[in-house]
């Protein structure tokens, strides 16, 4: 966003102050067009992996290529076209502001992400500490959504929300710890950066270090736990609670919901590739063709890598939720605070182990 | 402090309901996620089949058993039929008999493939629902090939069957079997829904040792079928008051072993139609290997012009249904018509053990546990 401040500033000479704000409300429309398309292909994608893993077809008729590709955008004019029902005996100011709050709070993080090395819209020293803070907003709007419905089963799901967000919130947070003792920073770059050493995959944290790799299972497990989805989608359960926190809403308002939860998806498998899977470094890294137009893209720095790598996670907890069945809510406890939590303090001890053996410290 | 003040919560389950399976309601009281007592409503689907049933003569009655366990209608047919002709007094042909077994068991495993999907979905995973649909289709096709219907069949009649088997029948059947778990590739669809669902550690930890449902009570309760069986006890009245022509094949009775949990649990009930399923298939492969050697008959020869039982003739005739012991109670009059007719289902008296099974388990469990029952509303409430 720097650079975008900068070219307004020198290039078209408009005042700093003005500068500043044109250039994040630049930087914003660009993510968040970036997060649409996501959303959008996302969407497509699951229905076709799990097409592919049910041995069927999936959408074909959206489109020209016989793949459905428009699906999406068929779904979202069918969804703003909706009745736009607000039942009767809902609290209905908390009934409209929920699915805003869950929907923003997954946008607000979005601004700490590093889509490659200048790409960061706000890179502030403690970006990973802003970015579990604020992904933990959303849950405040699923509670919302589920107190104002008025609806006994919506109840069941804010309340089993909380109870797996809250909880699954801390092997994430410990593994984090994790990976700022090793890098010496809270910086969302910085972490990318230390991972960056010019020897491509070699110099990511799941390949450098054993116990981060472990560590990179368990906040993937972690991870689809905190987005609410299969094996771990207790709030929305679709076969004991109706649907969740968002049985009783509709339209385009279940919309945002719906599009929290992509993008929340799209959150984690950047967390996991910036933490783990070395963010924007490439799997193979070439200096000598730094300078060459297409090629720099594939062996250098670049946006191409880290939304490749997020989407690989994002597939992978695709695979999960059309394979898995649903863990009941005790197990759910169980597997956090007894399996998860241990091994994630284990895993910031033996770190600090690691580290002392190998003089990094 | 003071003592926070909780209280139960009451919430009603149904009757729309995504996993009750139909228009069943259940009054749940529930502490938390724990659910304290069930109280299931029925009735949503009544049609009054008994007492339509003494307006209507005794061929006319066979639609209306479709209609009672929509998922095994060719079972429901068969039962009332063989009733019929057990109260009458008629032979069925050999062939006939046959053609009974080979229809009867292809819908049995029809009926499990059923509950497999939706015991997956039940659990949370929806792939295998989709997998047991594609088996499932093939023998509907196969049924449709026979008698043109895929889900209502109106295919048993009194003293024979409406059509013979179509040309290729026995062919696409061999085949179906073959894919379904004769072939020793490791490719069969057993295999595949036992990779899928039955090893996943998650679908274990949900299912074992939950709603253990001892003999004792089973017995009591009335509870018929594989979930009786799944308690360990052996009781199966093909075997133990055999009718039709069973004793001709070889065949076990699978019984709940507790292999991964208690005696009776979920995944014991589950693990009995996943054993039925291939028991039922080894049966289908014997008939159409025997069908070969026997005289082929005019499958509509033996029907009765006219249905007419000696007056006050009465019987209780039950066969083996796929959800249990199903039983059909008719007194005749003289007249064309019952002069009473009464259907035990078996999913009703299975439905009565829930309360017994499920009390005490959280919200999701009890789901669990009315998906291992495998109800179907029809027959519950008829």
């Amino acid at each position: 966003m720097q650079g975008i401040q900068t070219f307004f500033e020198t290039t078209l000479n408009v005042p700093a102050g003005w500068a500043l704000v044109g250039a994040a409300v630049l930087f914003s429309l660009l993510i968040f067009i970036v997060l649409a398309l996501f959303v959008i292909v996302a969407v497509w994608l699951e229905r076709k992996v799990s097409a592919v893993i049910q041995d069927r077809w999936g959408p074909m008729r959206a489109g020209l290529t016989m793949q459905g590709e428009l699906q999406t955008i068929a779904d979202t004019v069918k969804l703003l076209m909706k009745e736009d029902i607000i039942p009767s005996r809902v609290d209905k100011l908390l009934f409209i502001i929920a699915p805003l709050l869950v929907f923003t709070a997954s946008f607000m993080v979005t601004t700490v992400l590093p889509f490659g090395p200048a790409g960061v819209a706000s890179n502030m020293d403690l970006g990973i500490f802003f970015l579990l803070a604020v992904s933990s907003l959303g849950v405040v709007g699923i509670v919302m959504a589920g107190w104002a419905s008025n609806n006994k089963w919506s109840l069941y799901g804010a309340m089993r929300s909380v109870a797996q967000i809250v909880s699954y919130e801390i092997p994430i947070a410990l593994l984090v710890i994790a990976i700022v003792m090793y890098t010496g920073t809270f910086s969302v770059t910085g972490i990318v950066e230390a991972q960056d050493t010019g020897h491509g995959f070699l110099g990511w944290f799941a390949i450098r270090n054993p116990f981060l790799f472990i560590g990179m299972i368990i906040f993937l497990i972690a991870g689809t736990a905190e987005n609410n989805r299969n094996p771990f989608d207790l709030p929305e359960s679709e076969s004991e609670l109706v649907a969740g926190f968002h049985t009783e809403y509709t339209g385009m308002r279940f919309a945002f919901f719906f599009l929290a939860e992509y993008v929340n998806m799209f959150i984690m498998g950047m967390l996991l590739a910036v933490l783990f899977f070395g963010g924007y470094t490439p799997p193979v890294y070439l200096s000598s063709v730094a300078d060459m137009p297409v090629l720099n893209v594939l062996f250098g720095n670049s946006v191409l890598w880290i939304i490749l790598k997020a989407l690989g996670v994002v597939i992978i907890q695709m695979w999960f939720r059309w394979t898995f069945p649903r863990i009941r809510v005790d197990q759910l406890m169980y597997t956090c605070w007894k399996v998860l939590i241990p091994f994630s303090m284990a895993i910031v001890v033996l770190n600090g182990f690691w580290m002392k053996l190998f003089n990094l410290v | 402090m003071a003592k926070i003040h909780s209280e139960e919560m009451f919430i009603n389950m149904g009757p729309h309901h995504p996993s009750t399976h139909g228009v069943l309601q259940l009054k749940l009281h529930t502490d938390g996620e724990i659910v304290t007592k069930i109280d299931p409503v029925i009735g949503y689907l009544h049609r009054t089949f008994e007492k339509h049933a003494e307006n209507l003569t005794y061929p006319q009655i066979i639609p209306f058993t479709d209609r009672a366990d929509y998922i095994a209608a060719m079972n429901n047919n068969w039962a009332y039929v063989m009733a019929v002709e057990k109260l009458m007094g008629l032979e069925v042909p050999e062939y006939i008999e046959y053609l009974r077994v080979i229809i009867g068991e292809l819908n049995r495993i029809a009926s499990h493939l059923l509950f497999y999907g939706t015991f997956g979905l039940d659990s949370g995973a929806f792939t295998p629902l989709l997998y047991s649909f594609r088996e499932r289709e093939k023998i509907l096709d196969l049924f449709e090939m026979t008698c043109g219907a895929r889900l209502l069949y109106n295919y048993m009649w009194i003293g024979g069957v409406s059509h013979d088997l179509p040309d290729g029948f026995i062919e696409k059947t061999y085949d179906f079997l073959n894919d379904f778990y004769f072939r020793k590739d490791g490719k069969d669809a057993i295999t595949e829904f036992n990779q899928l669902l039955t090893g996943n550690k998650i679908f274990i930890e949900r299912n074992a040792d939950v709603g253990v449902l001892k003999p004792e009570d089973a017995v009591n309760l009335g509870v018929t079928g594989p979930a009786l069986r799944a308690t360990g006890m052996n009781w199966d009245l093909r075997r133990n008051t055999p009718y039709s022509i069973y004793d001709r094949f070889e065949w076990d009775v699978p019984v709940g072993k507790g292999l991964y949990g208690t005696v009776g649990d979920n995944m014991d009930r589950y693990l009995i139609r996943m054993d039925e399923m291939i028991e039922s298939a080894k049966i289908v492969k014997q008939a159409l290997d025997q069908l070969a050697g026997v005289e082929k008959v005019d499958v509509q020869a033996a029907v009765p012009k006219r249905v007419k039982p000696d007056a006050g003739k009465e019987i209780y005739f039950r066969a083996e249904n796929p959800r249990g012991e199903l039983g059909f109670y008719i007194k005749s009059d003289g007249s064309l018509k019952p002069s009473r007719l009464k259907m035990r289902s078996p999913a009703f008296c299975n439905l009565s053990a829930l309360s017994e099974m499920a009390e005490g388990w959280m919200v999701s469990d009890v789901v669990m546990i009315l998906g291992s029952l495998d109800i179907v509303l029809g027959e519950i409430d008829r």
